[in-house]
């Protein structure tokens, strides 16, 4: 390799032997484990001959249902990466004091953090999220697929494939040591000049369009292909939530990408946007990553909110309270999500004047956020509640999540900022946000929709397990970080030297503990289920007696999802159908207009991604060759003109007539 | 105001005074301005738990009585309206935000850090001839740097003041964002490479402190800490002299070397400052080849050098190429142009 330095560097850039963590216990046998599961999926794969199908019906799918279901898939596997940092944060702090330094050194406890914070908000929030908005959506508004079949395809193996890049800086080079935001100057080339920040830039980078195009697509979808008789006023309340957060997304994710983009201008090229000298300036930074960072937050709470509404309904077999109010309550949230970002930084010395006018249109946005919990609270009232699993994650929300709405609005008065900032009472309230509301949501609305996706419930025993180790959990891990927080303890240390506040991260590490014993019991609920399918199935598609149109199609739903496209009257479209005595039209069934699968998807993300991987090991070659092949690929691509068929008619009636005799056999 | 005190009486009824208790320095600091903080994290804490407790009770409550086995409880699966109930549910919230909101606006201005003292603890004002110590905060990777103007002295790692005087810190950093905090004596305020941020505070304790940086900021983040001596006069008299009688000046050429980075400094003093040193670190110019950011700024508010302006940058003391010092720019120049276009040194 020696012998044309010129030649290796081109080809193979900075990235050298060295690269490879072999000194690296933890990340050797982490490494280990990933080659011997992948061995074991791989030839799982090739035993059962299933290559074929997983190339045919899955990753060329454009089908919303699976790709949704691909996204909760990637969601569900990255949460396990990003669990683990934090265990192994967790067990850090709870024995790195005085002259114990703990296992982890700040090179590496300063990657686990950033890379828990990146994954767990951009690989795992945002995958459960939008997987669930792809699958559900269409249902609820009564579609045969997204607006942009083909766009929804190429936006998951981008988003998959950023998720992807981020892994390898596991195994191939390092993680960026700058905090989930990346402040610059840490992040500039002077103070971070290895790959880990061309990691973070170039993984972000390419989800990130995959975000934005999902955003795109789901909100032409709903403003374009709700069936008819469903005006925006009749929309079930989740679609109404996606509709806001995708609006939040084409909005929010340029500034990203915008912002990413300036920060590599200024480590590739050394320009001078964000640096010390030269007229730099990272206060710009700090403001355009927030511009982007606050309605993030809003991005995947709205979903949330959404998902509880519709079981709130469902499970107490009752009309949802103040729906109007429900709309107008998330509608005026999404616009304020854009005028609150400054709270992020009220120490960086703003005006008293600014920073009490961004105080305060943050505590505004608890007004709407309040009238929703009271709506909630008066959809309960008078009703039959059932406590299902959904219900039971509904009102572990409701309980948890205004405690965390509580510290948001203190630590939203500034001077009370001034002194709780970057401290653990933050981490422990954007926690008790995010797990109280967000991870909630999802658990609620993964149970919730199951059923309708694989045609059976999920096991209620170990469902509860997973239920109350999470709660549990979340209360014993987070509790004693607000009482660190106001005992004056900042985020991010990797080793102490007061030894009275050990007990208390003891304390945390425990919860930690009982959460993983959450997320356990959730895997073996789905394992459990799978093997007892035949005993939980469910061929009604209306397990839960349930209220929008989703449910008002088989489970699974067949690939054109409703046979004749439903009229709708009742923002409670299925309820109002069944009340009113509703025939399932069994003939007179015509063609259907499909879309057509199609590789292109994965192959220009796959080819996206070796070109960020050239560019963060300025392996210059590699990163040309691929973008060129990105180009390339995009353009023959758009000369395939064989996009779409149709759903023969007769092959229509076969469907319907053996969901017709399921039915009966089921009566 | 009068509200801010029933509310503080209400305070008393909270689960939080339990942790008041314990070892929280965030609810029972030593100076003024964070004693202030503690209370308005209290007063706002009570404020929403006048909706937050009723809401929990409720869902418990509502969640127990409507169950589906309960077949006693009114079921009415088609009420989804009330004007009513609506308004409240609005207004509630409204109302409390709007009491929060009042105390923001007047808490937010009042302990504003850049606004002088106006007391020096709740029953004292500031006497109108008192003098604020001034105190200049450079955060290094990864120690902290004290100049004393006044004094003529610099510490690392050890901070000192006089309890109940005004103390003025003026603070910046050499290459990343740090955050100057000591809990016990008022919030806390970024640390910004060529920027100046400003904190106003006093102690009225005596006792020994810590202070550290509350933004991550690399390697040796987690040991950025140091000691905050809060003294009686003579005792800070006394802390001064011991400074004096150290060893040495903190020059130009000490300040690069003490800049590197480097972990669990221990403790240094210096008898003496460079002259101009903090304003110099300010401007990124304390190695004198690099032209200075106010200089800089000064040069592009009256129209920039044009071409010229490529030489201001090229910083190496080593190359041929003609640079800009420090001091191009005089009182009777003060952009530097005539002297960059014409006269520009040769080395």
């Amino acid at each position: 390799m020696s012998d044309h330095p010129e030649l290796t560097k081109l080809i193979f850039g900075r990235l050298t032997w060295d690269a490879i963590p072999f000194h690296e216990p933890i990340l050797l046998a982490t490494f280990a484990g990933v080659v011997l599961g992948g061995l074991g999926v791989l030839g799982a794969l090739t035993y059962f001959r299933l290559w074929g199908m997983l190339w045919r019906d899955w990753i060329t799918s454009i089908d919303h249902k699976k790709i949704g279901i691909m996204y909760i898939i990637l969601g569900l596997v990255m949460l396990l990466r990003g669990f683990a940092d934090a265990l192994m944060m967790r067990a850090q702090q709870a024995i790195s004091f005085g002259d114990a330094v703990g296992y982890l050194p700040p090179h590496h406890y300063d990657q686990v953090f950033t890379a828990h914070g990146v994954i767990m908000i951009f690989f795992v929030a945002m995958p459960l999220v939008t997987g669930l908005m792809n699958y559900v959506v269409p249902l609820q508004i009564g579609a045969r697929d997204v607006a942009f079949p083909f766009l929804n395809n190429f936006s998951f193996w981008m988003t998959a494939f950023g998720a992807a890049l981020v892994m390898a800086s596991l195994f191939v080079g390092e993680f960026a040591r700058t905090g989930w935001l990346a402040y610059p100057p840490l992040s500039g080339i002077l103070a971070s000049p290895d790959v880990g920040v061309d990691y973070y830039i170039w993984s972000l980078q390419i989800a990130g369009v995959g975000t934005l195009l999902s955003g795109v697509n789901l909100l032409a979808t709903i403003v374009k292909m709700r069936a008819p008789g469903m005006t925006m006023m009749k929309m079930p309340v989740f679609t109404w939530t996606s509709l806001c957060t995708n609006v939040l997304i084409v909005a929010a994710f340029p500034v990203l990408t915008a912002v990413l983009a300036l920060l590599s201008l200024d480590r590739y090229v050394g320009t001078n946007f964000f640096t010390n000298d030269l007229g730099g300036n990272a206060m710009m930074y700090v403001n355009l990553i927030w511009i982007w960072g606050h309605p993030e937050v809003y991005i995947l709470i709205l979903p949330a909110f959404g998902i509880f509404s519709e079981v709130v309904s469902t499970f107490c077999s009752k009309r949802l309270f103040g729906y109007a109010s429900m709309v107008y309550a998330t509608v005026v949230i999404t616009i304020l999500s854009y005028l609150v970002w400054l709270h992020h930084f009220f120490t960086m010395g703003s005006g008293a004047s600014v920073n009490s006018f961004f105080g305060i249109t943050t505590m505004i946005i608890s007004i709407p956020t309040g009238a929703k919990i009271f709506n909630w609270l008066f959809t309960m009232y008078r009703g039959r509640i059932r406590f299902e699993l959904p219900m039971l994650w509904t009102i572990g929300f409701m309980v948890t999540f205004v405690i965390g709405g509580m510290t948001g609005v203190l630590l939203a008065v500034p001077p009370a900022d001034f002194v709780l900032h970057n401290s653990l009472f933050l981490i422990a309230h954007f926690h008790n946000v995010i797990i109280g509301g967000v991870l909630f949501g999802l658990l609620a609305g993964i149970t919730y929709w199951f059923p309708k996706a694989f045609g059976y419930k999920l096991d209620p025993f170990w469902g509860k397990c997973s239920f109350w180790f999470w709660l549990v959990g979340f209360y014993v891990a987070f509790m004693p970080l607000y009482v660190l927080g106001l005992m004056g303890v900042t985020r991010r240390v990797s080793h102490f030297e007061d030894p009275s506040l050990q007990i208390w991260f003891q304390i945390a590490a425990f919860g930690a503990v009982l959460i993983a014993l959450g997320i356990a019991s959730f895997i073996i609920q789905l394992v459990v289920s799978f093997m007892r399918r035949e005993s939980l199935r469910d061929v009604t598609g209306d397990p839960w007696d349930g209220r929008t149109l989703e449910w008002a199609t088989a489970s699974p739903p067949p690939d054109y999802n409703f046979a004749f496209t439903p009229r709708v009257h009742d923002n409670d479209a299925w309820y109002d159908m069944k009340s009113n005595g509703y025939q399932r039209p069994v003939t007179g069934f015509l063609p259907i207009h499909m879309p057509k699968n199609t590789s292109a998807g994965f192959i220009i993300a796959a080819l996206s991604a070796a070109t960020g991987f050239g560019l963060i090991w300025h392996m210059w070659l590699l990163a040309g060759v691929a973008f060129v092949a990105t180009l390339v690929a995009t353009i023959v691509h758009t000369f395939n003109y064989k996009r779409d068929y149709h759903i023969p008619a007769e092959e229509v009636l076969r469907v319907e007539n053996a969901r017709s005799r399921l039915l009966a056999g089921h009566v | 105001m009068a509200l801010l005190k029933t509310l503080r009486g209400l305070s008393s009824l909270l689960p939080l005074a339990l942790l008041a208790g314990c070892d929280t320095v965030l609810l029972n600091p030593s100076g003024d301005i964070a004693a202030q903080q503690g209370k308005l994290i209290i007063v706002s804490t009570v404020l929403m738990l006048l909706v937050i407790v009723p809401v929990i009770i409720l869902t418990l409550v509502f969640a127990w009585r409507y169950r589906q086995s309960n077949t006693t409880a009114r079921y009415e699966p088609d009420w989804d309206h009330s004007t009513l109930l609506e308004l409240i549910i609005w207004a509630a919230p409204l109302l409390i935000i709007i009491a929060l909101g009042a105390v923001t606006w007047i808490s937010t201005h009042t302990l504003d850090p850049y606004r002088k003292l106006q007391r020096i603890d709740e029953t004292r004002p500031v006497p109108a001839d008192a003098q604020p110590l001034v105190v200049e905060v450079v955060a290094l990777d990864w120690k902290w740097l004290f100049i004393y103007p006044e004094q003529g002295i610099a510490t690392v790692n050890e901070l000192a003041a006089p309890v109940d005087v005004p103390i003025h810190f003026k603070i910046t950093a050499s290459t990343v964002m740090n955050s100057f905090y000591i809990p016990a004596l008022a919030g806390q305020i970024y640390a910004m490479p060529g920027m100046q941020t400003q904190l106003h505070a006093v102690i009225n304790k005596p006792g020994d402190f810590e202070g550290f940086s509350a933004n991550y900021s690399g390697a040796g983040f987690s040991h950025m800490r140091f000691r905050f001596h809060g003294l009686d006069a003579a005792g800070f008299d006394r802390w001064v002299k011991q400074a004096k009688s150290a060893q040495g000046e903190l020059t130009r050429a000490d300040y690069l070397e003490l800049e590197r980075p480097s972990e669990r400094e221990p403790v240094r003093r210096y008898a003496k400052v460079a002259d101009g040193l903090f304003k110099a670190i300010l401007n990124r110019c304390v190695d004198s080849d690099k032209l200075c950011m106010d200089q800089m700024m000064a040069i592009d508010a009256s129209g920039g050098l044009g071409k010229a302006g490529i030489d201001s940058v090229a910083t190496s003391a080593v190359s041929n190429r003609p640079y800009v010092e420090a001091r191009l720019c005089t009182p009777a120049d003060p952009s530097g142009l005539r002297l960059a276009r014409n006269e520009s040194p040769t080395p």
